[in-house]
């Protein structure tokens, strides 16, 4: 009769374990998407580095001030 | 003997039944021809929508979408071809995001995705075009 215990127990446990997978693959991953997006959006808006593209341009170069 | 051998049987299943679960924190998965069709697509997009952004006829709205924000931004004999513009791109748009959500195993993060999106849209948009605030007004980047 401890067999049956331990299947039972085994089972139980079996169940609580793949409600925690659940759980943990329900939770949006934030992060991860705003990575995601940002890469998206690089590719459609042909940004290239830089979170803004007109403010990361260097000073004008020397040259062009005569 | 076979209890333990069961307890093996079940911690390997529920441990190959969930393989992505750790390969979900990390990245999402955007390499597929779908997305990349859509991105394609909205990328060829992007060159007639551009000067709407610049001029004002067209802003970026707060889940993730475009919208007609000055028709008088717009000649009129342009309105009709701005107005199929913005519900192609929109339509990309929500393919896109659902395509997001199903290729990562998880349909009902779309919605999720789409407001990641609409903030990611907006805080990279360049200065000069318009975008709908929390409360829905339009304010210039």
């Amino acid at each position: 009769m401890i067999d049956k215990f331990v299947v039972r127990l085994t089972l139980l446990a079996g169940v609580l374990a793949l409600a925690g997978c659940v759980t943990i693959n329900i939770y949006f991953p934030a992060a991860a998407a705003e990575k995601a997006a940002d890469r998206i959006i690089d590719e459609v808006w042909q940004l290239r580095g830089g979170e803004a593209p007109r403010a990361d341009k260097p000073a004008a170069p020397p040259g062009e001030n005569k | 003997m076979k209890t333990a051998t069961f307890i093996y049987a079940v911690l390997l299943a529920v441990a190959s039944a969930h393989p992505g679960a750790a390969h979900a924190q990390a990245n999402l998965e955007i390499n597929t021809p779908a997305i990349a069709s859509l991105q394609g697509s909205m990328q060829q997009r992007h060159a007639q929508l551009a000067p709407l952004y610049a001029g004002g006829a067209v802003g970026l709205t707060r889940d993730g979408n475009v919208a007609l924000r000055d028709a008088n931004a717009v000649p009129l004999a342009q309105r009709q071809q701005v107005n199929s513009l913005i519900a192609a791109e929109n339509q990309d748009r929500a393919a896109l995001y659902r395509e997001i959500a199903r290729a990562n195993g998880h349909p009902e993060w779309e919605a999720d995705i789409r407001a990641t999106f609409g903030q990611r849209w907006i805080g990279r948009a360049q200065p000069g075009w318009y975008y709908q605030n929390a409360s829905g007004a339009w304010v210039r980047k």
